[in-house]
């Protein structure tokens, strides 16, 4: 048994960093671990209990060298046993009684936030990346991103789910529970962020070839913070300062990726693919696959499927100065 | 007197010999090629469902490896994504459809329930037959499927849409429906078998009060498998019109549901785990009955329990759909009844505590695999209350905490129960006993790579593991984990190879077993081993509980039943008084070729609807086969006088 916890110890990561269903950072979270661990504590009794009876029974084990023993009445420990599973039915009865109580207030808990003016986000799943929407009455005034979800600490949010193809499921273990994005419905829940710091999600519903890489990130930060970056993110993109990042652009504006891209302020607006006006400004690409550097970037470009297998984007051929500039020129859209 | 005994008993001697040679003539086993498609008796076709869907259990194994091996490291390339959710699809419907069902309903409730009920055969055994064709059709298909790669890669679950002719395109899902449809008209037809057998074939006296529990929780699982497959089959039927015919049922862009879906498939899905779990349970109660060498405490409330259970089990489906974001007061509702469907498993586990408790307990071979049973399914059913509280499943849902929890209640459930039962009635089916030595390197090997595997998956959920990844990135420091997840599988590979070992070895080498080695009551140990074709020389009557034992050295035994037909008796479903006999129809060669009429239109079904117009005939043609009348029986001879015991 030592040895057993040992080897598992052994294995257990050291750092298990920002998605962790133990390490909550919001009070949703809390709620739940609370709850968690509440019933972990009562479940673990009961097991220790049935157990060591089990083994204090087998543990009275006759000898198997006369078999099999002549089968026996025994009237007077069936009196006792009627007694004892009485008592331990009861038990059972009012311990579940317990947990149903438990579970139902803190899941009112987990769920019952409210507020006048929270920050509206919209999340649209789709085959294999995030679309976040920040919606505001005016359209100019409205957010468009991908993958990473950028939140106000202590304030109030309002998710609001919604899926373009498959069924996806929304998941940021350190925050609160899951929530399957349904093509056809649309639905609602509340999240609050105490901590500043980057949360990792990832899409917990089987959605297809590339499900494993459908990550996302929520990053929560100051107020300040928050509103600076919305501001940032409702400029149109960069203009080219320089004839390398102009030819990039055009070379963006003349392949393949206007076909499903959207830089805001050119030419390119389809919706298939995430919008890019602010792609400099996020940490990862590929849906939280790689990070944001001008390598990973020029390998996903020239490769996707290689990298993910199956994902919409295809591979793309580029001559080499036509890809440095293009990449030159996606870094500037900060 | 004591002049003529001997007499007499020779006389009865000679008359016995006789009889049964009689009995054997008329209940022949055909044999050859021929004879092996046609043979109607529940010993041969309980076995071939065992081995069949032991087989798969092997595959379904193989399949897990080879997931382990690629999570073994992050980023590992040995299967990519399309080849890694065939498999995990693979495996998971493989061990659901083609093993846990077959193997735990079928393979166990075919071999054992007409001898328990002491019967000569089973009812309608050509419908038995056939259902294990069709079993087997199935299986081919599914499999034929991933050898041709077009093994299906929506999940064992197949959820719409993604499921649907817009996002699988080919014939992937097809397979994956059809396989349904074969299954479980499978499993249907073995419920009518074994439902039937069970009212109206039990030996007079086995009133429903005095019925064993392991009929009991086959009565219950047919009733379950009679109510719970058609939701399946209505939805792989409604998403197989919606990819073959352009239905809408499930297509949201023209207001089809995608929700609809998972309420049918969950409403089969849960009770479909019960359908699992009760027959492990109904072995557990045998054996510890039989191992504690005392009758099981608490009979009646076992029996109240697992009727309970069949009933409760309909009414919690929905916690597997917590995450959709149902409204509070529905979850609420499901998570009361997902809690209280812990009340019969509760009493169960208290009932065969108290049992051994109070009694003489011989640790024989299938009792530690009970002991196993205890120790496992324990704590999937305790992680079962966890997940029961919307709250904790929504953060848990479709993480590896519940790819560990559903081991632990499957596995735990239904293989340790299973193992216990395979070497319980061994000696039953081959004469032989199996080798304890063998037997107890083939526990602790499964035992301690099962937890190794499974123990470590609750911590990479708590963790933020998501289910049906083909790989993970570095940067979550989950290899650890994964590393030691993958290293059970070694044990658990090594027992199963001992397991092999000693079933080979023991049945050619194995001890002699005698007709009742455990010493147990249930009827079927009142015959030899392994029973003659005709089961019973003379079929029993019971006078209580636990036949054997309440059984009196001048026990009756039924008389009057034909020797030169097949004859069986049939008796009242509730006091089981004999009401009238009945003829066993044969072997026959007629459910082969109806099961490969039905496979065909089936399978064709998966590339053009016109098979259903072109297949039917070609089923109904069987069928008229099938149901022949046979040019009546010989003249009954005249009946001989008979003794009783």
């Amino acid at each position: 048994m030592i040895a057993a916890l040992c080897v598992l110890a052994q294995a257990m990561p050291l750092d298990p960093g920002r998605h962790n269903i133990l390490r909550p950072a919001a009070p949703q979270g809390s709620h739940i671990e609370w709850l968690y661990w509440v019933i972990f504590w009562i479940v673990f009794a009961v097991y220790v209990l049935m157990i060591l009876g089990f083994t204090r029974a087998g543990a009275k084990s006759k000898s198997d060298a006369i078999y099999p023993l002549p089968v026996f009445e025994d009237k007077e420990g069936d009196e006792r046993a009627k007694w004892a599973v009485g008592t331990a039915v009861a038990l059972t009865v009012v311990t579940l009684f317990v947990v149903l109580v438990l579970s139902v207030v803190t899941g009112k808990k987990a769920a019952g936030l409210t507020s006048k003016n929270p920050v509206t986000i919209q999340v649209i799943g789709h085959q294999w990346w995030w679309e976040v929407v920040y919606p505001n009455p005016q359209a100019d005034q409205t957010v468009t991103t991908a993958n990473e979800i950028h939140v106000p600490v202590n304030t109030p949010v309002v998710i609001l789910t919604n899926s373009s193809d498959v069924i996806h499921s929304f998941w940021v273990p350190s925050v609160t529970g899951k929530r399957d994005l349904l093509p056809g419905y649309s639905s609602a829940f509340w999240i609050k962020i105490e901590q500043p710091g980057i949360y990792r999600g990832q899409c917990a519903e089987f959605c297809g070839l590339q499900h494993a890489h459908m990550g996302f990130s929520v990053i929560a930060q100051s107020v300040e913070d928050f509103q600076a970056w919305q501001q940032q993110q409702l400029k149109p993109a960069a203009e080219p300062s320089n004839d390398e990042t102009g030819r990039g652009r055009a070379v963006f504006l003349t392949h393949a990726c206007l076909m499903c891209h959207t830089i805001r302020g050119t030419d390119a607006g389809s919706h298939f693919g995430p919008d890019l006006t602010h792609l400099a400004s996020r940490n990862m690409i590929a849906a939280e696959t790689l990070p944001n550097t001008r390598g990973a970037l020029a390998g996903w470009i020239l490769d996707p499927q290689r990298i993910k297998p199956g994902a919409e984007m295809a591979p793309n051929s580029l001559s080499p100065d036509d890809l440095q500039a293009l990449l030159a020129y996606l870094q500037t859209l900060q | 007197m004591a002049t003529t005994e001997p007499v007499i008993a020779n006389e009865k001697d000679a008359h016995d010999t006789e009889l049964a040679s009689r009995l054997a003539r008329t209940w022949y086993q055909p044999r050859g090629v021929w004879g092996w498609l046609s043979n109607t008796h529940h010993t041969a076709v309980g076995k071939r469902f065992m081995v069949t869907s032991f087989i798969f259990l092997l595959l379904g194994g193989v399949l897990a490896a080879l997931m382990r091996l690629q999570l073994i490291k992050p980023e590992n390339s040995l299967l990519g994504p399309d080849l890694y959710n065939q498999i995990f699809t693979m495996h998971g419907s493989t061990m659901i459809f083609l093993f846990a069902v077959p193997m735990m309903f079928q393979g166990f409730g075919v071999y054992v329930v007409p001898l328990m009920c002491g019967a000569r055969n089973i009812a309608f055994p050509r419908l038995n037959l056939f259902s294990y064709y069709l079993y087997v059709g199935g299986a081919l298909v599914l499999w034929g499927g991933l050898l041709t790669n077009t093994g299906p890669d929506v999940g064992w679950f197949a959820y719409v849409p993604l499921s649907g002719p817009q996002y699988n395109p080919g014939h992937r899902a097809d397979i994956w429906s059809q396989m349904i449809t074969f299954t479980e008209v499978s499993a249907l037809g073995v419920a009518v078998c074994l439902a039937t057998t069970i009212l109206r074939y039990r030996a007079p006296g086995m009133t429903l009060n005095r019925m064993p529990i392991l009929l009991w929780e086959k009565l219950t699982i047919s009733f379950m498998v009679i109510f719970a497959m058609p939701a399946v089959m209505v939805a792989s039927g409604l998403l197989l019109l919606d990819r073959l015919v352009g239905t809408h049922f499930f297509n949201p862009a023209e207001g089809g549901d995608v929700l609809l879906y998972q309420h049918l498939f969950w409403f089969f899905g849960h009770p479909e785990v019960y359908i699992i779990f009760l027959p492990g349970a109904a072995i557990i109660s045998t054996l510890v009955s039989c191992f504690s060498r005392r009758r099981i405490f608490g009979h009646t409330p076992i029996v109240v329990s697992v009727v309970a259970t069949g009933f409760i089990g309909f009414g919690v489906w929905v916690h597997h759909m917590f995450a959709t974001g149902l409204p509070q007061l529905s979850e609420s509702f499901f998570t009361a009844a997902s809690l209280m469907i812990v009340i019969p498993t509760g009493v169960q586990f208290f009932c065969w505590l108290a049992t051994i408790w109070h009694g003489r307990v011989q640790m024989r071979l299938p009792m530690l695999w009970a002991f196993g049973f205890f120790f496992v399914f324990l704590i999937g059913g305790l992680s079962g209350v966890m997940l029961a509280s919307v709250p904790v499943d929504t953060q848990v849902h479709d993480t590896y905490f519940i790819v560990a929890h559903f081991h632990y209640v499957l596995i735990g459930g239904a293989l340790f129960p299973m193992f216990a039962g395979l070497y319980f009635w061994f000696p039953k089916m081959t004469g032989r006993m199996p080798d304890e030595t063998l037997g107890k390197w083939h526990f602790w090997l499964f035992f301690i790579g099962f937890n190794l595997t499974f123990f470590t998956m609750h911590f990479l959920g708590l963790h933020g593991m998501t289910r049906r990844v083909y790989t993970y990135l570095p940067d979550m420091h989950w290899q650890g984990l994964n590393r030691l997840a993958t290293t059970g599988v070694a044990f658990m590979t090594a027992g199963l190879l001992v397991f092999i070992a000693n079933v080979l070895r023991s049945r050619r080498l194995g001890a002699r077993a005698g007709d009742n080695p455990w010493g147990d009551s249930g009827l079927e140990w009142g015959t030899s081993s392994p029973p003659p074709s005709y089961n019973f020389l003379y079929p029993p009557t019971v006078n209580g509980r636990d036949a054997l034992w309440d059984a009196t050295p001048d026990q009756a035994v039924v008389v009057g039943l034909r020797d030169d037909i097949r004859e069986v008796l049939v008796t009242h479903s509730l006091d089981s008084n004999p009401q009238h006999k009945d003829e066993d129809p044969g072997p026959s060669i007629w459910p082969f070729l109806a099961s490969l009429a039905v496979s065909a239109t089936f399978v064709g079904s998966i590339f053009t609807p016109w098979a259903v117009p072109y297949g039917a005939p070609l089923v109904i043609i069987t069928l008229i086969g099938w149901l022949w009348p046979r040019g009546h029986s010989p003249a009954p001879l005249p009946q001989r006088t008979s003794w009783s015991h």
